[in-house]
């Protein structure tokens, strides 16, 4: 069986610096594969990649809804890139409800592709549309390509014959349409065929009839580009100059589950990863499930807040104890938290934020859960909330928040946006020896003369983590306000009052141990975008744009979300407009007011959907007209 | 081969807390036994830890010098589940209340039963709520007038036994606060289970309910009320022993000894029948149509969460090797950037 891929020949070839694909069908369409695999032959190819998956809550809505649409979209680049793309130069639409609410991000003279197979009177009416696309003219700036997909998939799969000597059921074959629709994509940028097809042969391998169907309806599809007239010419979009090293594709939620096993590495600890099955934070539990040969317990409690207590017996436990959620998951994890906070115990909480409130958008990106980090738990309850950047950076970030959480004897809050989660980028896989360790400590044996201090603080205010089996270490904590150093309960109205201020100012000296935050930009000029979170792709990438049109603009991503970094203040002050672009209704923006006394701006939505970086540039335009 | 232990006292369980329960309350009682009976186990007190919920029986750990976690209401099988995965080292007790386990922690206890993490529960049934000083507890019997009730209870009372079981839990006791010795005998019978032991104590709150346990521990009343039940032996009681429980098909009765009848034709306990129905059918005898069982009504053996939890890491580390980070990053397709 041959695996490589069919040269292209006769056709001319366009070379682009950047492509933006988004793959569109019902949610059993298969979209989701076909996307993930054309990110990793795109990143095989030594582009830079940055993706958006979009699929419904339900698994399988009515066949042919718009209610059921699943997407894919990826931007790949001969150059560095930030976001998944604005808009979309080429769009594969596999019925009329995904062509209807997709093409509006598709940009006039882009490429459509639609199965047209899938436009008879029934689908239309089930996309509820009054008359068909493909003949009513609406599609007219487009280039558009009817391809009989489901037809020609079938038909290049008649040959494949099961184990029984049969040919395959019209309903597998149907199955490969994906894979027709996948070939033509790659025909159309270039793609190699040969990762998909080690893919195709790895999955399938137990079922050699589907992974020839797959097989033959992708070569089918690559074909059907180099052949026919409808595809007048293809394009290529070379390699993106990244810095030296062995890369790999890595999605969000795989980077915050190896980013949690190298953290336990890093600071010799097994981890403890307890959580309830919600979308979209599944991904991790999935994930560390799988890799219990690490020292990975992973638990799968009854509910939340089970996932939350839990997670604080293996922290007292001596473990390195996480849980993460999304959406109301939080809320049910407050009280828990709130026990754990001043229990003074190291463990981490990955939110991965979703549309809200309530079950809100539940696989739609958003990051309305930032004031809950800060504030969702009853009395004077602060905790140091981080947040990731992007799908890599995820890495990156739960190895951080294992630091302060340890250095600083608290559980701390990992912020990540839905849409860092499900995307993926090319990762520079570091080499171990050059991450910085995670020193911990525990106190050894002590003599029944000198009592244990579980409440004893150094010099950062951290008090000790005492494990149990230790000897003469025997000591209770709990819920109820404890004595400062004795750990004994106490009512004692000065008491609460040192205790209170002894557990912000801990968390206010994080502060201090983090890197001063960092600016792009000119140091000082007429705007500085602050944005946290997932944003930071459109954001960095509309500052640059920003400044390519001779704007003076700055950016300021944030990281540390509680404490803000010591310099931030200052820097805030150095600019005439802050803007900071949130998906929620402006909750940094709030705090930075404030906090700071700074008239900060706001660019918010929350339509589930990523900024685009033109919506960001558009906004900083209209500073720079009040500034002119 | 023996390496010296050093002879343990119960005072070296007692922390230097003061306890501060009500003068009178059945807590007391629990204490005390617990402390008196841990001494036997060999087990020193840095690998013992006591977790609670929240309510009276729940400062329990503060009293005892071993590790402790007093957390949250209802929490307390959830804490310990995770702290008992991470530490299977450990020897970890559970005390809860009937609101703190039936109540607002009733989805935690019943998973905790049904996975059979290896704790010692030991739950205060008082039937009432008295930290929030006198609401009606989810064991309260319908007609209570408490604060919340005051035209009585209109809520069907649950049975922490019937509950258990209902569960499969593995080892399912029960004992009454002031019966001294047999709740000592039931403690460390728990202690010793391998898997979740669920143990019921009947514990007066001479605040909020005095006297809710009276039939029980009324010298005039307790001995027609309760049956001390024993592994093999026949279900007999009454205060001279006249009184047997025999099966008439699915249904226990109570008959008079003598006049035909003898413990031949009583119903015989089997606290190791694999099936739970035996043991669901005692926790189902109630006063006043039955005397209560106390003692052990099941004790079986069956897979222990966190040993296997843990066995699963063993297992796939002997199966793959030690994790390598290393390996794992580079599995599956890269590429090299010169």
């Amino acid at each position: 069986m041959a695996t490589s891929t069919p040269q292209p020949a006769g056709k001319p070839v366009k070379t682009l610096r950047r492509a933006t694909v988004r793959l569109c069908g019902d949610s059993g369409d298969g979209m989701q594969l076909v996307g993930s695999q054309l990110t990793l032959t795109s990143a095989l190819a030594g582009n830079d990649i940055a993706t958006f998956p979009d699929y419904p809550a339900e698994i399988r809505a009515p066949r042919g809804t718009r209610a059921g649409v699943s997407g894919f979209q990826i931007q790949f680049a001969a150059e560095e890139i930030f976001t998944p793309g604005d808009s979309v130069d080429a769009l594969v639409a596999m019925n009329p409800a995904a062509l209807v609410t997709n093409l509006g991000d598709l940009e006039p003279g882009g490429v459509l592709v639609v199965d047209r197979d899938s436009f008879g009177d029934k689908d239309l009416r089930l996309a509820n549309l009054p008359s068909n696309p493909l003949t009513d003219g609406s599609l007219e700036k487009y280039h558009l390509v009817e391809v009989a997909i489901g037809t020609l998939t079938r038909k290049a799969v008649e040959n494949v014959r099961g184990a029984d000597g049969k040919p395959l059921p019209a309903k597998l074959a149907d199955r490969c349409r994906n894979f027709f629709a996948m070939g033509l994509v790659y025909w159309l940028y270039g793609r190699e065929l040969d990762a998909t097809l080690r893919f195709i042969h790895g999955k399938f391998g137990g079922k050699p009839e589907i992974a020839e169907a797959n097989e033959r309806a992708l070569r089918a599809g690559w074909n059907y580009g180099e052949t026919t007239e409808l595809m007048p010419g293809s394009y290529t979009v070379g390699a993106a100059r990244l810095g030296p090293g062995t890369y790999r594709n890595l999605m969000g939620a795989q980077a915050t589950a190896w980013g949690l096993l190298t953290a336990a590495h890093l600071s010799g600890k097994e981890l403890f990863y307890a959580s309830y099955p919600i979308t979209p934070a599944s991904a991790i539990l999935e994930e560390l499930s799988r890799f219990k040969q690490f020292g990975v317990r992973t638990f799968q409690a009854e509910d939340e807040i089970a996932a939350m207590c839990s997670v604080i017996g293996g922290a007292f436990g001596g473990a390195m104890a996480v849980t993460a959620t999304s959406g109301p998951g939080m809320a049910l994890k407050g009280e828990g938290l709130g026990l754990a906070m001043i229990l003074e115990l190291p463990m981490i909480v990955v939110n991965v934020q979703r549309g809200g409130p309530s079950t809100g958008l539940p696989t739609k990106t958003e990051q309305s859960d930032l004031l809950q980090a800060l504030f969702g738990r009853n009395g004077e309850s602060p905790l140091p909330v981080i947040a990731a950047r992007s799908p890599a950076d995820c890495f990156d970030a739960a190895q951080e928040a294992w630091r302060v959480a340890t250095r600083f004897m608290v559980p701390v809050i990992l912020l990540l946006d839905g849409s860092i989660v499900n995307g993926a980028e090319p990762w520079r896989i570091p080499s171990l020896e050059t991450l910085p360790p995670i020193p911990i400590e525990h106190p050894g044996p002590a003599l029944p003369e000198s009592p244990f201090q579980p409440y004893a603080r150094d010099e950062r205010l951290s008090r000790p983590w005492a494990l149990p089996g230790t000897p003469g270490l025997m000591h209770r904590v709990g819920g109820l306000e404890k004595q400062d150093v004795t750990g004994h309960v106490s009512y004692d109205p000065a008491n609460h009052q040192r205790m209170t201020d002894l557990r912000a100012q801990k968390v206010a000296n994080i502060a201090r141990d983090v890197p001063p935050q960092a600016v792009t930009g000119p140091e000082r000029g007429d705007v500085l975008i602050v944005s946290w979170g997932g944003t930071y792709g459109a954001c960095t990438t509309a500052a640059t744009a920003c400044r390519q049109e001779g704007l003076q603009v700055a950016h300021a991503h944030l990281r540390y979300l509680n404490p803000f970094p010591a310099n931030l203040g200052d820097l805030l002050g150095r600019y005439r407009h802050v803007l900071v672009p949130e998906l929620n209704m402006g909750q940094l923006r709030l705090l930075l007011r404030a906090r700071y006394l700074v008239d900060a701006e706001g660019l918010n939505k929350v339509t589930g959907r990523p900024f685009t970086v033109a919506e960001i540039v558009e906004r900083v335009r209209q500073f720079a007209r009040t500034v002119s | 081969m023996s390496t010296q232990v050093p002879v343990l006292r119960s005072a070296d369980f007692a922390s230097d807390q003061d306890v501060r329960w009500c003068p009178g309350c059945g807590d007391y009682s629990v204490l005390a036994q617990m402390k008196k009976m841990l001494p036997s186990l060999g087990v020193p007190p840095e690998r013992i830890v006591f977790v609670s919920g929240i309510g009276c029986s729940s400062r329990f750990p503060y009293y005892m010098n071993t590790f402790g976690i007093h957390s949250i209401h209802g929490r307390a099988p959830a804490v310990a589940t995770g702290l008992k995965s991470a530490r299977p080292d450990l020897q970890v007790w559970v005390i809860t209340g009937d609101g703190d386990a039936l109540s607002i922690g009733g989805n935690h206890l019943l998973h905790c039963l049904r996975r059979n993490v290896d704790l010692n529960i030991v739950l205060f049934n008082n039937r009432i709520y008295g930290l929030t000083k006198g609401q009606y507890s989810p064991t309260s019997p319908l007609g209570k007038v408490t604060k919340t009730t005051p035209l009585g209870s209109i809520d069907n009372p649950l049975h922490p036994l019937s509950i258990a079981i209902g569960c499969e839990a593995t080892f399912v006791a029960r004992s009454i606060d002031v019966h001294i010795q047999h709740l000592g005998m039931v403690l460390k019978r728990a202690a010793e289970h391998r898997g979740t032991a669920f143990v019921e104590v009947y514990q007066n709150c001479n605040v909020f309910n005095d006297g809710a346990w009276d039939y029980a521990t009324d010298r005039q009343t307790k001995s027609d009320a309760i049956l001390e039940i024993e592994h093999g032996k026949p279900l007999v009681f009454g205060r001279d022993r006249s009184k047997g429980i025999r099966l008439r098909g699915m249904e226990p009765e109570i008959v008079e000894l003598g006049d035909g009848v003898t413990e031949q034709d009583l119903l015989v306990h089997d606290e190791r029948a694999p099936e739970p129905s035996l043991a669901y059918l005692l926790s189902r005898m109630r006063h006043p149509e039955f005397p209560e069982p106390i003692g052990v009504l099941r004790a079986v053996d069956a897979p222990i969460y966190d040993a296997e939890l843990n066995r699963q890491v063993e297992r796939s580390r002997h199966a793959n090797g030690p994790g390598s980070l290393d390996a794992l990053f580079h599995a599956g397709e890269t590429w090299r950037v010169p």
